[in-house]
């Protein structure tokens, strides 16, 4: 059982997160934050591992893992 | 359910300046959580180059000396040898590093210098735009290379933690990669093994991370990684080169 | 009461670093100064210090500019075409207001030139020499015991004005055998390197840089570095006179080719000719205030040096119009220094 927190405003929208997560539970959305970048947001949490590969990926440490 | 990744303390909660996807930012938190582990935090003073990095001051929660461009090693040299009792480490772009920085690198390797090197090979000057860097692949597009690198004009992408590896003074030498959270993983470790060698004052070490610049290759974020594991892996081999606590004696 | 000791010009800038306080050296051999490594190598390590050849200038000045931003005494030396080497280091150390003494035992150039005692790096070394628009305190010996007294002072000036200073020599003064009284080092109190990186130890970060990108930081940080030369303008000025008093001909003249015409004006006194010697021993600042007031009063200079005129250049901006000054230059490459009976007949040349 495991969580994730993407702080939006740090988020530059790469993607990288989003192929990193064994279970695909990250996307980008739409909608662009406060620096124009279509940030990540995580999708169907309840799957999530709390494994952390997306965060140790993410080059802006935009993401919290808990587990 | 507890927190289990955090940001590390080394490194500041702020904004950082590098362009979306570009590892820079991973290999500094990487070289943060190390600090963190080996709690030197409060004794390392970081001597920042010129390039993508310059801005060490800004991201690190450290004490940090800027070098001119190329010149970190020998800069470090003279932290080293007035304050033996801090940690040391550069943190270096491959123009920096393996082109107009190659005499001060060998030569502080060579010295077994007690510091820790931090090379980012991002095959190109990310900072002054994407031209041709000594590590350019072979055939690859830059601003100054418009038809690609060619060897037998341009030389042969260098290989410098292979070259390193060589010389008597340099106890670790390693290169890594960051495009897959696998690789980071490993990243993560080898980072460590060289602050290691620093922490017990075992000589030199250095670790080469193969690094995106999305920007300056032309490459979305995903595109980029593919291309560390495509093209720059197959050339620029992951791997311990030199792991000898004892180089020293 | 020190004793007296006959020692080498160099060896006495090499001592007189030691007395200071300064335990760590960085350089590259070259000739005519190598005998300051070379002492260095041998007392440093009994004394805990640290001494590195380094592979070149480049690397010797960036070292020490990193021991410099730990707070510690530190020097590097050099002769000319190394001193150009070392210019980019000079340069960020200006920038990023950091202490530490370079000696300059300069050769004769452009180029690879020749190792004769030579002038021609007074442009070099007092408007700046690197990139940025900066100064740094210069100082011109012109004897042993001056290699050694101003080699000390020289790290109080960097310490006081966190600031690059040299020692500016040439064969002549570097390679002589003097007597030479090791006086201890004159107390002198110094603000403390609250600035000196340590690892935050708990405290404040702490950072060594030249960058300055912030809306307006670097024009400041320009005005300010401006403010402490003008400061040392009017504090640290040094020259030194001889029979200026009555004198209707001035000559100007520094470092070694001073000895010499010290000893041609006082030949000219001896035929009865009212002439002088100044001679500034900070060339940067330079003594412009001491200088207008002992020309004007002779109303004609004769401005002596080993180029083709450098030095000069400065002398007419500080006394101004009023006042007639004239060169004589000897560049280095007859392989003899000008004699004092050569000066001498300058000297009666430009007497009216
Ligand atoms: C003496 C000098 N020459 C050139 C430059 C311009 N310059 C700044 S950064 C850089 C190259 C940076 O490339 P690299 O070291 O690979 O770092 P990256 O930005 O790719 O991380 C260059 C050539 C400089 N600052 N100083
Ligand atoms: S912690 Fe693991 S499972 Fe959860 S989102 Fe991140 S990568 Fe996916
Ligand atoms: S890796 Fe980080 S910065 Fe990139 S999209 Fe994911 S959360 Fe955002
Ligand atoms: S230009 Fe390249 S190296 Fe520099 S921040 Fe952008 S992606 Fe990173
Ligand atoms: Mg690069």
């Amino acid at each position: 059982m495991g969580r994730i927190e993407i702080d939006e405003i740090r988020c530059k929208g790469c993607g990288i997160c989003t192929v990193a997560c064994p279970k695909q539970l990250i996307k980008l959305c739409d909608k662009a934050n406060i620096q124009g970048y279509t940030p990540a947001e995580a999708v169907n949490q309840e799957l999530c591992t709390g494994c952390a590969l997306c965060a140790e990926i993410c080059p802006d440490v935009a993401i919290k893992v808990f587990r | 359910m507890q927190q289990v990744f955090t940001r590390p303390e080394s490194l500041k909660d702020v904004q950082t300046h590098f362009c979306p996807g570009c590892q820079h930012g991973t290999v500094h938190r990487l070289v943060a959580e190390a600090l963190d582990q080996f709690g030197v935090q409060q004794k390392t003073i970081g001597v920042a180059s010129v390039g993508c990095s310059v801005f060490l001051y800004g991201y690190f929660d450290i004490d940090v000396v800027e070098a001119p461009h190329g010149r970190a090693p020998a800069v470090a040299t003279g932290v080293k040898r007035a304050r033996p009792d801090s940690f040391v480490f550069t943190y270096q772009g491959d123009g920096d590093l393996a082109a107009i920085g190659t005499a001060e690198i060998i030569h502080a390797a060579n010295r077994g210098e007690d510091i820790t090197v931090i090379f980012v090979n991002n095959t190109t000057y990310g900072m002054t735009g994407g031209q041709m860097a000594p590590t350019t692949l072979v055939g690859q597009k830059t601003s100054t290379s418009p038809y690609g690198r060619n060897k037998a004009k341009d030389g042969a992408p260098i290989k410098m933690a292979e070259v390193l590896a060589q010389l008597g003074g340099v106890a670790y030498s390693a290169r890594v990669a960051v495009n897959s959270p696998k690789n980071v993983l490993q990243a993560k470790k080898v980072i460590k093994r060289a602050f290691q060698f620093q922490a017990e004052g075992k000589g030199f070490s250095f670790v080469e991370v193969l690094s995106s610049c999305p920007t300056n290759w032309g490459m979305a974020p995903l595109a980029a990684n593919e291309r560390i594991g495509e093209e720059m892996i197959p050339y620029f081999p992951l791997g311990v080169f030199k792991d000898d606590p004892i180089a020293q004696d | 009461m020190s004793k007296r000791l006959f020692v080498k010009g160099n060896e006495a800038a090499a001592m007189g670093a030691i007395e200071a306080g300064c335990r760590y050296y960085f350089g590259y051999p070259i000739t005519p100064q190598s005998d300051i490594p070379e002492y260095l190598s041998r007392e440093l390590p009994k004394l805990d210090g640290e001494f590195i050849q380094a592979e070149s200038e480049v690397a010797a000045i960036n070292m020490l500019l990193g021991a410099s931003a730990c707070g510690v005494r530190a020097m590097t030396s050099s002769s000319s075409p190394g001193i150009s080497l070392k210019q980019e280091g000079i340069s960020y150390m200006a920038g990023a207001e950091l202490p530490g003494v370079i000696i300059n035992i300069s050769r004769s150039g452009p180029g690879l030139g020749g190792i004769d005692a030579s002038q021609s790096d007074y442009f070099q070394s007092v408007k700046g020499g690197g990139h940025g628009g900066y100064r740094i305190a210069v100082l011109a010996p012109n004897s042993v015991q001056e290699m050694y007294d101003l080699t000390m002072h020289a790290f109080d000036l960097a310490d006081q004005y966190r600031t690059p200073v040299m020692v500016l020599g040439d064969s002549v003064i570097g390679q002589m055998k003097e007597a030479l009284v090791p006086n201890p080092r004159p107390v002198r109190e110094l603000p403390a390197k609250e600035w000196a990186v340590r690892g935050k130890s708990g405290g404040e970060q702490r950072i060594v840089k030249s960058l300055f990108l912030g809306d307006g930081e670097l024009e400041a940080h320009n005005w300010r570095l401006h403010a402490k030369y003008r400061q040392m303008m009017e504090k640290e000025c040094l020259s030194e006179e001889f029979e200026t008093a009555d004198a209707t001909l001035l000559v100007t003249a520094y470092g070694s080719v001073a000895r010499i015409a010290h000893t041609a004006v006082a030949m000219a006194r001896e035929e009865g000719l009212k002439v002088g010697l100044f001679r500034p021993i900070t060339l940067c600042p330079f003594p412009e205030e001491a200088l207008k007031a002992a020309g004007q009063r002779a109303g004609r200079i004769l401005d002596i040096e080993l180029n083709t005129g450098q030095m000069v250049e400065d002398v007419r901006l500080a006394v101004g119009s009023g006042v007639e000054v004239s060169f004589y230059g000897r560049p280095p490459g007859a392989g003899s220094l000008p004699s004092p009976e050569e000066l001498l007949d300058q000297i009666r040349k430009h007497y009216a």
